[in-house]
């Protein structure tokens, strides 16, 4: 069972707490884009092999939306942090980079 | 290739069973193949049979990163079934279980196709409504499938409760052709004929790079060298998104793991299938008496070929509502497999925009009872360099346009 650490409340939550959102970091597209940009917003997912950047929701705790950074191979979970980003924090980045430094981040 | 048969056995038992030769060879590469299949699970070795017996193209290679049919194909429960909503699904599924009624004579390897019958249970309102809709839709498709009463399936599966508090059996959608089949011996079974057609099936082989030269592939860098080719089928469950970043394009594939689990064996007390989709529990006995258990997925990406635990803990909490009998069983192992989900649950059989390349991917939850008849359709496909008419609903560029095959909504979940 995964056990994450929520941002916002503090709580070390596990899995069943939690409600996975799968990718993060998605741009978004409106009504006057084009086929393949919606295709690409709506469907199209990265499906990392390795650290993937995702959404979690807190359901049966503070109930808030956030980041984690989790190896898909491994299980292991790197951090996590607020929702309220377009991009992790640089800090997350180094962090993960010194751990597996033979990751090329995000393609 | 030498025929199994009656005399077959009696020969060998005269001589002490040494005249019983290797199933299949395992040759090394050839430079340059007419086509190649990436992924010698059950999908792509059927896709390499049809391949050399429906267009005769015989020149063909199965690279298998590790071994043959050690995926998805070995990792499900043995369901065969084809009672979809959607025309496409319920075409290409059936297909497939029609032609599995007659694999074992065809292919001379025993699959074990045994049709016992396949019923969904109604344990909700909607499902029933939903699963009538479905029966309407089957008998319009050619499909044979009936809603049946609670007291049926008491008839067609005594040990099941119909009353229990939380999940009560109101009905089922019944299709009395479904069943099981060994899987393993799906996989064996294309590969010896396979085989003997003269293709090599290059195990231990893992695909480094796609060679491709002016918009077109040329080849495959693998572990082994490279190996030429202008036709190159992808049919690898679960790592799809991995070869078609190599390939250069991307896919609406998200892999998860889906668990299931057998328990000790026991005498025979259930000779039907049956799938619980509101508990996503489903269960069937095998015929060496073990009860093989089906679960659910967890809701995030994983490549691991293991899941949650809640997970499985959910299901048999809930199919011992169902089948109190099994209360007391010990479960003998448990397993994950890689399964790729796409966004409307149907699968993808498709050209790519890399010419020449074709991928065969998406099957999610359920792709061992599609396998011929996805084999068929992705023969029929890298053969004529266009999409066959089994295949064509099921193309990558669905999701640009929007005709989805929706079955997630349509098939429940376990499918």
């Amino acid at each position: 069972m995964l056990v994450i650490l929520c941002p916002y409340c503090g709580v070390e939550a596990e899995e069943t707490e939690l409600t996975a959102g799968g990718e993060a970091h998605l741009e978004r597209f409106g009504p006057s884009s084009s086929d393949s940009e919606f295709e690409n917003y709506l469907f199209m997912r990265k499906n990392e092999k390795g650290i993937t950047f995702e959404r979690w929701h807190h359901t049966y705790g503070c109930g808030k939306w956030f980041h984690a950074a989790r190896c898909s191979m491994t299980m292991e979970i790197f951090g996590t942090y607020p929702a309220q980003t377009s991009k992790p924090p640089k800090k997350l980045i180094s962090m993960i980079k010194k751990k597996r430094p033979e990751w090329g981040e995000g393609k | 290739m030498r025929k199994y048969s009656v005399a077959a056995i009696v020969r060998e038992a005269l001589r002490y069973n040494a005249g019983w030769e290797r199933a299949w060879r395992s040759p090394e590469p050839k430079k340059q193949y007419d086509a190649v299949i990436i992924g010698a699970g059950g999908h792509g070795l059927a896709t390499a049979y049809y391949l050399g017996k429906n267009h005769g193209i015989k020149n063909v290679a199965i690279i298998e990163k590790g071994w043959l049919g050690g995926g998805n194909t070995g990792r499900n429960t043995t369901i065969i079934r084809s009672n979809y909503l959607q025309d496409s699904s319920a075409a290409i599924y059936e297909k497939a279980r029609s032609l599995y009624e007659t694999l074992s004579q065809e292919l001379n390897y025993n699959v074990m196709f045994s049709p016992r019958g396949v019923m969904m249970l109604a344990q909700t309102e909607h499902e029933i409504r939903g699963y009538r809709r479905t029966a309407h839709a089957n008998n319009l498709q050619g499909v044979e499938t009936e809603f049946i009463d609670p007291k049926t399936v008491k008839k067609l599966c005594p040990i099941i409760e119909l009353s229990g508090p939380r999940f009560p059996v109101l009905g089922a959608l019944w299709q009395p052709r479904g069943g099981t089949a060994r899987h393993d011996a799906v996989a064996w079974g294309y590969a010896r004929a396979c085989s003997d057609m003269g293709m090599d099936i290059i195990q231990k082989c893992e695909v480094t790079d796609i060679l491709k030269s002016n918009g077109k592939v040329v080849g495959v860098e693998t572990t082994k060298g490279v190996i030429k080719t202008h036709n190159l089928g992808i049919i690898v469950a679960g790592n799809s998104s991995i070869l078609a970043e190599k390939a250069g394009f991307r896919l609406p594939i998200e892999s998860v793991s889906l668990q299931a689990l057998v328990s000790e064996p026991v005498k025979p007390c259930m000779d039907v299938v049956v799938m619980a989709n509101t508990v996503h529990g489903y269960m069937s006995q095998s015929d060496k008496g073990e009860m093989v258990i089906g679960g659910g997925t967890d809701g995030f990406n994983n490549y691991t070929q293991r899941g949650s635990f809640h997970h499985i803990e959910e299901t048999v909490r809930a199919l011992i509502e169902t089948f109190p009998i099994i209360s007391r069983l010990k479960m003998l192992r448990q397993w994950g497999g890689v399964v790729d989900v796409t966004g409307d649950r149907s699968p993808i059989i498709s050209k790519t925009p890399l010419e020449g390349c074709f991928i065969n991917c998406g099957w999610g939850t359920g792709g061992f009872k599609a396998i011929p008849g996805s084999g068929w359709a992705m023969a029929e496909t890298m053969a004529n360099g266009s999409p066959s008419q089994l295949a064509s609903a099921f193309s990558l560029d669905r999701f640009r346009e929007g005709r989805f095959i929706d079955e997630s909504v349509a098939a429940g979940v376990a499918h």
